[in-house]
């Protein structure tokens, strides 16, 4: 029995040392940095220990700009990329002709570069000395806009992100949940429909609670993946969102560590942590309200 | 309620690259249930029952052929307009439901003057529950049920609308042999309380003989036979029919006609009076032999099997098709198993001759051992 806990132990020693290094480690840092006031890597030395660094973080005007940004972002983003990836699945599993086809085109969001991504959204959106943008082209046939997307209006730059992260985060929501309602056993719906069942009844009693564990996980990735949102918004906005008013919690973390006001690791670190706390909070709740919904078959 | 087929056939499409042949499923599919028997569709697996029981409840739709449910034909009809209840191989239990919420739910379905009350429904689900003894079940979840358990809530979430007609797919198929033998008597008793006409597939013959009013036996789509279970197993009308039904299964012999008389090998066991010269394949059921010493069919002996209330005598003969024979005798009978021959006479009525080529029965006036 001992004998075969050592040879547990040593098969898990590799990933136990590459989390240790990489993640915990870094993390009790990171903790521990949060708590030292004027941290410098350069001289390794930090002026006292305190809450101080937290409270300054709270109060920085940049931090809750990027606080809001993050929280509107998830609240908006998460519920609406899993509805409408649920609804094209749905609708993609219940036909036959083209529905590779269609797989495909939903799917290439995912494999398509970020900064790519932003280009065609800077192309759709932006607008030139030369150019309104497509968007606004639209628009000026309904006798609306010009808007400007990128530089106008905080609605309309949220608008704009919002969408992107949508569309970037819809083809893996939608291939998971194809395959997830392709695994639900074909006679459950017979024996449905030999039971009369209405199509919505056969949808929300019978359908979702088959995929009801899918569902949860992409939520709660969906949460943790929106909180983390910054690539997307540097691609749309450009490296200085504190100017376009457009930071995320991550990007307001990376700012104090490497961008113009940089080198503030403390601060940097206080920020991280409170993000941290953040997603643990969410991402416990996520999981103690779909405690109840839930449905895992063995 | 009556349920009358005419001329059902079912076609399915080739599909896939190699083979886009066409197969017919039912072919040609006519006969007549009538009110309140309990029907067994019998074949063995690709013989198109279950594709004729999906199109009994409306799953699949016919190529072509007529069903009616009394005078009414439902052939266009949509499963939930035919008011069939419909109990799947794999039971189909909502897992998330508890049991009494599986038995709810085609109540909960209903609409317009036929919509219950909430204590209707659960009067109706009680009654159900109570039909296959399962009250006390009622809050688990089908994942805490042994399968014979959720098998019988299977029956009641079927039974729960008062179906018109109730069909089972392979009823018993996912239950163990003894739990098999009580769940079929289960069936029998909820299906005579119930009155129900009910139609279920199975590809094991004694399964269907047991508890059937009559067996319909299917071979490519094509109806055999249709008779009680016993007429059937007596008096089969070919080869298949007679080689599918019987455990031990019938014992055949390659013989010939000649000269009206039957010969197996050299061997002339039965008058065929009447019948002309031809070779043909000779079906003896395993209680058809007589152990005598001076028999007309001489077989060599290999062993005994004593199965208590029977003994099944093994022996070998050099026309039989399969590697062995097996007569039941009376497990008082005395067998010398040191005597390498053994000899029976046969029983006329247990010999069933087929034609070698067409293997049609071939039936004969008046056969009596020689």
């Amino acid at each position: 029995m001992e004998h075969k806990n050592i040879k547990a132990w040593l098969y898990l020693l590799p990933a136990l040392l590459f989390l240790g290094v990489f993640m915990v480690y870094p993390l009790i840092d990171v903790f521990i940095y949060s708590f030292e006031e004027s941290y410098n890597f350069a001289s390794q030395t930090y002026t006292g220990t305190g809450s101080y660094n937290y409270s300054y973080v709270l109060r920085d005007p940049y931090f809750l700009q990027a606080l809001k940004n993050t929280f509107l972002l998830v609240v908006i983003t998460v519920p609406v990329s899993t509805g409408l990836a649920l609804l094209i699945s749905v609708g993609l599993s219940s036909i036959k002709p083209l529905r590779q086809l269609y797989q495909t085109v939903f799917f290439l969001p995912y494999v398509t570069n970020t900064l790519a991504v932003g280009l065609v959204f800077m192309i759709l959106f932006k607008r030139t000395p030369y150019t309104d943008g497509f968007v606004n082209l639209m628009l000026s046939w309904f006798g609306a806009g010009p808007i400007d997307f990128i530089d106008g209006s905080y609605a309309a730059k949220m608008f704009v992100m919002c969408l992107y992260t949508i569309w970037i985060v819809m083809p893996f929501k939608i291939l998971i949940l194809t395959s997830a309602l392709a695994s639900v056993n074909q006679t459950y719906y017979n024996a449905a429909r030999v039971d009369g069942t209405p199509a919505i009844r056969v949808f929300f009693r019978i359908t979702l609670p088959m995929i009801s564990p899918t569902l949860v996980y992409l939520v709660i990735t969906g949460f943790i993946g929106a909180f983390k949102a910054y690539s997307d918004e540097v691609a749309l906005f450009g490296t200085d969102l504190n100017a376009a008013g457009m930071n995320t919690i991550v990007g307001y973390v990376y700012d104090m560590l490497y961008g113009n006001s940089g080198g503030y690791p403390s601060y940097a670190s206080a920020a991280a942590i409170l993000l941290f706390a953040i997603v643990l909070t969410i991402t416990c709740i996520n999981l103690l309200v779909s405690r109840k919904h839930v449905h895992y078959i063995s | 309620m009556k349920v009358t087929l005419e001329h059902l056939t079912k076609i399915f499409p080739g599909r896939g690259r190699k083979s886009r042949e066409q197969v017919v499923a039912v072919s040609d599919l006519t006969f007549e249930i009538p009110d309140g028997k309990l029907i067994g569709l019998l074949g063995p697996s690709g013989c198109g029952k279950s594709t004729a029981l999906n199109l009994l409840c409306g799953l699949l739709k016919p190529t072509d052929g007529r069903i009616f449910f009394g005078e009414q034909d439902v052939t266009s009809l949509s499963p939930e307009k035919r008011e069939v209840g419909m109990v799947f191989q794999n039971y189909a239990l909502y897992p998330h439901l508890t049991v009494l919420q599986n038995i709810l739910f085609p109540l909960q379905n209903l609409k317009g003057d036929k919509k219950l009350t909430k204590s209707e429904m659960q009067k109706k689900a009680l009654d159900a529950a109570k039909l296959v003894q399962i009250e006390n079940l009622l809050d688990r979840k089908p994942g805490e049920l042994s399968g014979g358990q959720q098998q019988r809530v299977a029956i009641a979430r079927a039974l729960v609308k008062t179906p018109r007609i109730l069909l089972m797919d392979e009823p018993l198929s996912n239950l163990d042999a003894r739990l098999r033998l009580q769940t079929r008597e289960e069936i029998r008793r909820i299906q005579k309380e119930t009155k129900i006409t009910t139609v279920f597939v199975t590809h094991d013959q004694e399964e269907a003989m047991s508890i059937s009013d009559s067996i319909v036996v299917m071979k490519d789509g094509v109806v055999q036979q249709i008779g009680r279970p016993q007429e059937v197993y007596d008096d089969p009308c070919n080869l298949f029919v007679a080689r599918f039904l019987g455990n031990p299964p019938v014992n055949l012999f390659r013989g010939s006609v000649r000269n009206e008389k039957l010969y197996i090998g050299e061997e002339p066991v039965m008058d065929m009076k009447g019948a002309e010269d031809q070779d043909v394949s000779v079906g003896i059921r395993p209680e058809g032999f007589i152990l005598k010493e001076q028999g007309v069919l001489t077989c060599s002996l290999s062993g005994v099997e004593v199965m208590g209330r029977d003994v099944s005598v093994v022996a070998s003969h050099a026309c039989c098709l399969e590697q062995t024979i097996r007569a039941i005798v009376g497990s008082d009978t005395k067998i010398d198993l040191s005597n390498p021959v053994i000899r029976f006479d046969l029983k006329p009525e247990k010999v069933l001759v087929f034609n070698a080529q067409t293997e049609a029965r071939l039936r004969v006036k008046d056969a009596a051992s020689v």
